[in-house]
């Protein structure tokens, strides 16, 4: 039951309803009339999306190019892969059996071209049609079976074009200029004389490797060796051309339908079994969720994406490579436990404004950037002129000093109150006007030290008497921020 | 006895002799600190492959971020840093600065920083990282007392860094000391800068650093400047005096002695 210009109606139901002449579109009012105790429920597409999204991974078990399509129909391209099933007759039995036994009603065909696939799946369950045969296997099916708007399934009823073979049996540009080159595109295609790619929900990776068990297997010891094994063969396969993988994806299906996949990214091309087993047993021990095996898994995948070539690199001889490679694969281990965005390098920013000089890159795809930086040099013979610990938000503070725009003179910061000793300042600096943000006050930052010898970085925000005045003109008193702590 | 049972035996005594024959022969290299009473307790610097605590007030996390960040250069040389912290220190104690950093004499560039979000994932990641001899030093920052940091994560950390040669640099902002394995453990605040200086020039790091665990050496206190053009530790200029740590015994004693002298 889905709102549709103001009223209810219906947006799907079961064989028992259509049998007492319900139909989609039909208002929940009319439709009560016609059968009084009639069950409904709230139509939810979100969960549908999500519902359909499952099964297009449980789909991914027969090829990797899986494309949704509309709200209740997936393409599968198999070109390359029915063989592996047994031909394309027993991949067909097979998804739909295991489909049925999930519990779904599928009608299915297939068919040289998606569109075609499309139409005849939408008549009837089962078709396998020849290469050439699209055009013969369509044409007595009824137009609505095209999958056109609702008001060109409308206008060719009404031209008495009800069969695909009607319509094809016309001129293409008399039905181009009623209908336009949309629809005559779509019919061409399920035709069979021209072809239209999907889009796959996913990029189709560079390498897949897998195991199919007879029988689920669920003990983690199995799951782990299996995984090792994938690894071997992935790593010959990739060898073989002198590629390395940056992006690794072990997927576990289930025997229940449910898949799940794991993907581990690297900052350095993989090029070795050791480096995927640890990276996997890394990431599969800190996510959140364990994997849960629920009936057992009966295929696990193993794909790489982002291949590269890897130049072996002579590794004995020169100690600074071998102790980049190290700190790399590190850096990479740590990524796939706690996220790639907890480890980061850091890279100078061209700014003055101390909170933004520097940039938390992560630190898997910038070690190399980052080594190479240069950072702006200090000033020798002097003390530190900027904190070692900085706040990322200032801190307020409340401050005494002897003149409004002079060093201050006593501050009160969490809770505690501090007399300075020492004050050094100000030390002005500007916003950034030509990045107007809206804090556009000037700040005076001010060194101190306090009578315990700790020494602080503050600031004045806003310009006394200039940047700081009230509507009427007059100097509203400062605002202090804590900003950073010296050793 | 039979054979095998003898055979069992000897075995057992060659692991134990092993064993201990280690555990004498164990002298690490050293990173000299530059200040030279320190190094005399130290017996020539902060031993390599070892652990350091650094214990501070939760006030006084920059001084001790300081200090740790000079031990790190003396230790680490020009190699890489990670640097693994806590997420809440760094709300608590402000994030690391790398200007600050760099003006101290540690570059920025060897510096990696791992944000863990607990404690346990922190030790963890640690241990990890001093298994990987390409490193120059490990710190982990945590901030407040944590249960997880018992004797045996403390052992653990040891044994790798002893494995690798990776020394392991433990920042313990407010929490107070318990018992690990750790080389040395310092306990340090910040130091006035030292009076009648000239206006503008005051603000180099000063620190009053006070060894309290010293495994193979005496304790001793003082009070230390990090020079940052050097990069290394020195005797602060015109500091006041601090009662000298007695060479020949350890300065745990204090409490009995006041006593005895009431």
């Amino acid at each position: 039951m889905a709102k549709h210009s103001n009223a209810l109606q219906i947006a799907a139901l079961d064989d028992a309803a259509a049998r007492i002449g319900l139909e989609v579109g039909l208002s929940l009012a009319n439709a009560r009339a016609v059968c009084p105790d009639v069950q409904v429920f709230d139509a939810d597409p979100v969960a549908d999306a999500q519902l359909l999204n499952h099964i297009a991974d449980w789909c991914d078990r027969f090829t990797p190019l899986v494309a949704l399509d509309g709200p209740q129909a997936l393409f599968l391209d198999i070109t390359g892969c029915a063989h592996l099933f047994g031909g394309e007759a027993a991949l067909l039995q097979m998804l739909c059996r295991a489909l049925m036994a999930q519990g779904f009603v599928v009608s299915a065909a297939i068919a040289g071209t998606s569109v075609c696939a499309r139409t005849l799946g939408r008549y009837g369950h089962g078709r396998i049609v020849a290469d050439g045969e699209e055009a013969k296997a369509v044409k007595p099916l009824p137009v609505f079976t095209l999958g056109a708007d609702e008001a060109i399934a409308r206008g060719l009823r009404r031209a008495g074009l009800t069969t695909i073979g009607d319509v094809a049996a016309r001129g293409r540009h008399e039905i181009a200029a009623r209908f336009g080159a949309g629809f005559t595109a779509l019919l061409e295609q399920a035709l069979g004389q021209s072809d239209a790619p999907i889009s796959p929900r996913k990029p189709l990776p560079d390498y897949i490797v897998e195991k199919r068990f007879p029988e689920p297997i669920a003990t983690d010891g199995v799951i782990a060796a299996t995984l090792s094994s994938l690894a071997r063969m992935l790593i010959d396969a990739m060898e073989k051309q002198g590629k390395g993988a940056r992006r690794l994806e072990a997927s576990f299906f289930r025997t229940d339908g449910a898949v799940r996949s794991i993907a581990v990214e690297t900052g350095q091309a993989v090029t070795k079994v050791a480096v995927i087993e640890r990276l996997f047993r890394e990431r599969i021990d800190a996510i959140a969720d364990p994997l849960d095996p629920g009936f057992g898994f009966d295929l696990i995948r193993l794909s790489a994406g982002r291949t590269e070539i890897v130049v072996q690199q002579q590794r004995d001889l020169d100690a600074n490579v071998h102790d980049n490679d190290e700190l790399a694969a590190l850096v990479d281990r740590i990524a796939a436990r706690i996220g790639p965005r907890r480890v980061v390098v850091h890279l100078p920013v061209d700014t003055h404004i101390p909170e933004r000089a520097s940039w938390a890159a992560p630190a898997q795809h910038h070690l190399a950037v980052a080594s190479q930086a240069v950072w702006p040099a200090r000033a020798e013979d002097e003390p530190p002129l900027r904190p070692l610990r900085l706040f990322e938000h200032p801190e307020p503070i409340k401050v005494i000093a002897g003149v409004p725009d002079g060093p201050p003179a006593q501050f009160r910061w969490r809770r505690a109150t501090h007399a300075v000793v020492r004050a050094e300042g100000p030390e002005r600096v500007a916003m950034e006007w030509w990045r107007s943000t809206g804090e556009m006050l000037t700040r005076d930052y001010f060194r101190v030290e306090d009578e315990a010898g700790l020494r602080f970085w503050l600031y004045r925000d806003g310009l006394y008497g200039r940047e700081k005045v009230s509507e009427e003109g007059m100097p509203v008193s400062p605002e202090w921020f804590m900003h950073g702590l010296f050793a | 006895m039979s054979g095998a049972r003898t055979n069992t035996l000897a075995h057992l005594r060659g692991s134990i002799e092993r064993i201990e024959t280690h555990a004498d022969t164990y002298a690490p290299d050293r990173a000299p600190l530059g200040h030279a009473e320190a190094d005399a307790a130290l017996h020539g610097g902060l031993a390599h492959g070892a652990v350091h605590e650094v214990f501070c007030e939760g006030r006084q996390s920059a001084a001790a971020t300081g200090f740790i960040a000079g031990l790190a250069r003396r230790v680490g040389a020009q190699r890489p840093l990670l640097w693994v912290r806590q997420d809440f220190a760094e709300r608590e104690t402000g994030a690391l600065s790398m200007s600050g950093c760099q003006e101290l004499g540690l570059d920025p560039r060897q510096l990696v920083t791992v944000r863990a979000p607990d404690v346990e994932t922190a030790l963890r990641t640690a241990a990890d990282a001093l298994a990987c001899d390409a490193l120059g030093a490990v710190v982990l920052e945590t901030w407040g007392e944590s249960k997880q940091f018992d004797l045996v994560a403390s052992r653990k950390l040891t044994l790798v860094a002893r494995g690798s040669g990776v020394t392991a640099l433990l920042l313990r902002v407010a929490a107070v000391p318990t018992a690990s394995t750790a080389e040395t453990r310092w306990i340090v605040r910040a130091a006035h800068s030292p009076p009648g200086m000239p206006w503008g020039v005051w603000g180099a790091p000063i620190l009053d650093a006070q060894l309290v665990r010293n495994r193979h050496g005496p304790n001793g206190h003082w009070i230390m400047e990090w020079k940052c053009d050097e990069c290394l530790f020195r005797e602060a200029p015109h500091s006041q005096p601090v009662a000298a740590a007695a060479a020949d015994r350890p300065a745990a004693a204090p409490a009995s002695a006041q006593r005895r002298a009431g």
